[in-house]
């Protein structure tokens, strides 16, 4: 079928649902959503329309990037802008419905914001929530607003276009328009994605592949289990870009198993893709073919390797290789091959359609356009975000993120997962960009981004990153093999209180052999952890070391709870949450803690309401 | 490290086995690269491998069964041993670590009596750690068979795990192994 026609029925049917005459439901239907109960919500709204005679309709969407309010549902009347609960249940969600939909109340009091026309008395504007504002969608443009399982919403919302762009252009020049872009390799080591597709257009050979790697294997990362899930079309338009402008025919998406919802929002989108023409020998009608297969990661993290991503997907281990030769002259079974993220793919799909300049508008002058951030830990808005580059880091966690929660203080910021570091609070005027960040001894990275406060250890820390290198490391070199499992070994016995002032000497030497001696770049990051506390949190450290204890009360030998006679009203919480019953006292009057008996599990601590309990 | 030890398929699940074997012989051309697709549906459809599975995929791809050995013991993914009906993986990711995953597994643990890769003398569960759900945002969470459960704590957890064991009749004495 033409594209032309199958754009006009899409924008038809996408015309259609805004101006619905029956109200309109949209619930975010993610795996974080799920997560928190967008099934039930679902199954109630479905419900509920049916209970008041009422025709609607409800579709699944994407991530709106405001996960710390899952689960999400927007809600349209005829005429009217979406209006956004967040944090619901079922019971919630049917008030919520019969309150709006029936008595025309759209209870400000509960909702979270309005998107669209508007004002609404008393709600604020979407692009105004503190949280959003300071957001650039670019790769994450249609999550949350369209059905990622419905192709024709992508395409009414200017998708393929840039593909169908990329086709009346040579090749070369479609590569010459990324790399004008100035976009960089959004997996982590920011190379630029143009020039790498010269490189392998260049490099002789009849069989070319292209990869695109969802194994998104970092702890602390989910924005392209989130873009696959909410937009996959944006990916797979990237990836057929990159096919076309390399000259290959064929393509794998190597993604992790551990994500199901996305593997089957990707099939469902190459279904429809082959009915619109848009996969097969002949793509929109021009001499272009292309055929996409999906492997399925088995959970190993050096895959995200680029070399042991194909080792994996040939069936053998997943063991880099030495570079070069680069996977761009020698890769697939020794075919030419081209490797790019997620993230960087859903960018090509945009610049394509919206062109090189508009893109490189965006950013600072070496890192153009945006990011995205899977913000979490220890921050009062956990989500999605994608911010241009150079935003300063505080701007993300204090205005984005809205600062720590629970009124404790914010330590420190992790980047990068396991090959990055922990950027001090008072280092948060730093831009984010490729530069800054590994200047700061941490990395861009993936996108993970992981807020810590005073009751993180910074000890544990790198602890916690070594026993996930140390288990992970393929085991093929040395440095690494050993290396880490080396650092593991002195951290473990730092955060038993065994430690000595040698062994920061001897983490430091055995860090940079295995920073500088590694083959690949699992090993040659993997003291970043400890290098970044090291450089920063050092006090930590030497409080581990010399005077045992662990301020953060996270390394149990280094500390102990204990219930302060003041603050104590004998409320008694703590002893019922006891497992162990190490608390005792009399109703009413102050309580204390058998230290023979606690094994610090923390209980306690949590339940305490009147901060009585203290780490000593 | 734990020690890779691999297990049969108990007689009753020898007919399951030939079903799934004449299926994947329809199915797969048996080349190398299938090999872990392979193994992950006969892990899909027997809850684990056992050694016989591997043996029978190295007979299919002509791959020796060292091979098929070492790549299976490479990924996390697969496992060798039976598990139980309910699989509960926590989740040991940054966010989850910061917000106490630690302590949550410590909790599950010692409600259920088995550690990570064990299965629970009942049948019922086996607990797993995995590095990352990327649900992060909901830290921290666990997942229950295909289940995401997020924002959890100690006592929501345990609520939730003994709903499990409370729906399933005790069994009697003698069948405990």
């Amino acid at each position: 079928m033409d594209f032309s026609l199958i754009r006009e029925r899409a924008e038809k049917n996408w015309k259609a649902l805004e101006t619905l005459k029956q109200p309109l439901i949209q619930v975010g239907m993610g795996t974080c959503g799920k997560a928190a109960g967008a099934d039930e919500v679902y199954a109630t709204a479905k419900q509920t329309l049916k209970q008041m005679n009422l025709l609607g309709r409800i579709l699944q969407v994407g991530c709106i990037g405001t996960c710390y309010l899952e689960p999400i549902m927007a809600v349209r009347k005829p005429g009217g802008p979406f209006i956004y609960y967040g944090n619901l249940t079922a019971k919630r969600a049917e008030e919520i419905l019969l309150s709006y939909l029936k008595n025309d109340n759209p209870r400000p009091d509960w909702a979270v914001c309005f998107r669209g026309e508007g004002p609404v008395d008393g709600i604020p504007r979407f692009e105004d929530l503190p949280m959003i504002k300071p957001q650039v969608r670019i790769a994450l443009r249609n999550c949350g607003i369209i059905d990622p399982e419905n192709i024709e919403h992508y395409i009414a919302r200017g998708g393929y276009g840039g593909l169908a762009r990329a086709l009346r252009m040579d090749p070369e020049e479609v590569a010459r328009e990324i790399k004008d872009s100035g976009l960089r390799g959004r997996g982590g080591a920011g190379f630029p994605t143009g020039m790498k597709w010269e490189f392998a257009r260049k490099a002789p050979g009849r069989m070319k592949y292209i990869i695109c790697n969802a194994d998104e294997g970092d702890p602390g990362a989910f924005m392209d289990r989130s873009l696959l899930e909410g937009d996959p079309h944006s990916v797979l338009e990237g990836m057929l870009i990159g096919a076309y402008a390399i000259g290959c025919n064929e393509g794998y998406i190597y993604i992790r198993a551990e994500y199901p919802l996305a593997i089957k929002r990707l099939e469902t989108a190459l279904i429809q893709m082959e009915e619109c023409g848009l996969l097969g020998r002949s793509i929109l009608g021009s001499r272009f073919g292309f055929e996409i297969h999906i492997k399925e990661g088995a959970g190993a993290f050096v895959c995200g390797e680029e070399t042991a991503l194909m080792a994996s997907i040939a069936g053998g281990r997943g063991m880099p290789c030495s570079r070069p030769p680069f996977p761009a002259v020698k890769g697939l079974w020794g075919n030419p091959t081209n490797i790019n993220n997620v993230e960087t793919l859903a960018n090509v799909s945009a610049i394509l359609t919206k062109g090189a300049k508009w893109f490189a508008g965006f950013g600072t002058e070496k890192s153009k356009g945006t990011k995205t951030f899977a913000l979490a830990g220890k921050v009062e808005r956990t989500g999605l975000i994608e911010v241009p580059m150079g935003i300063r880091l505080k701007e993300i966690i204090l205005e984005i993120g809205g600062g720590v929660a629970k009124g404790k203080k914010v330590k420190a910021v992790q980047t990068g997962g396991p090959s990055g570091g922990c950027i001090p609070a008072d280092l948060f005027d730093l831009p984010v960009d490729y530069e800054s960040l590994t200047a700061a001894g941490s990395i861009m990275g993936s996108g993970g981004m992981v807020v810590m406060d005073e009751e993180t250890c910074m000890v544990d820390i790198p602890r916690y990153f070594l026993s996930f290198t140390a288990e992970e490391s393929c085991g093929k070199c040395i440095p690494c093999r050993l290396g880490t499992r080396q650092m593991l070994d002195i951290l473990n016995e730092i955060c038993e209180g065994k430690g000595t002032p040698e062994d920061l000497d001897i983490l430091k030497e055995v860090s940079e052999t295995v920073q500088k001696g590694s083959l690949c770049g699992l090993g040659q990051t993997a003291p970043n952890p400890v290098q970044t506390t090291l450089r920063y949190f050092l006090t930590e450290y030497e409080a581990h070391i010399l005077r045992k204890r662990c301020e953060a009360g996270v390394c149990k030998p280094l500390f102990h709870y204990e219930i302060d006679p003041e603050t104590c009203n004998g409320c008694g919480v703590c002893s019922t949450k006891c497992s162990v019953e190490a608390i005792t006292g009399e109703k009413k009057k102050p309580h204390s803690i058998e230290q023979e008996k606690c094994t610090k599990c923390g209980a306690c601590y949590e339940a305490c309401k009147f901060q009585a309990i203290r780490i000593c | 490290m734990e020690q890779a030890i691999y297990a049969e398929l108990p007689e009753e699940g020898r007919s399951e086995i030939e079903d799934l074997f004449n299926e994947m012989r329809k199915e797969f051309k048996g080349r190398p690269e299938e090999l872990i697709p392979m193994l992950q549906r006969a892990q899909r459809r027997l809850g684990f491998l056992p050694e016989q599975a591997m043996l029978e995929i190295a007979r299919i791809t002509r791959l020796s069964a060292a091979r098929v050995f070492g790549t299976a013991t490479f990924y996390a993914q697969f496992r060798f041993q039976p598990v139980g009906k309910y699989i509960v993986r926590v989740c040991r990711g940054t966010a989850c670590h910061v917000k106490g995953s630690d302590r949550l597994l410590e909790t599950i643990v010692g409600y259920l009596h088995a550690v990570p890769g064990q299965m629970t003398p009942d049948g019922l569960f086996t607990i797993e750690t995995v590095a990352c759900f990327g649900s992060c945002a909901l830290a921290p969470v666990m997942v229950i068979n295909d289940s995401v459960y997020g924002s959890l704590n100690r006592s929501r957890a345990l609520k939730l795990l003994g709903e499990i064991r409370n729906s399933f009749p005790l069994p009697k004495l003698a069948s405990l192994p």
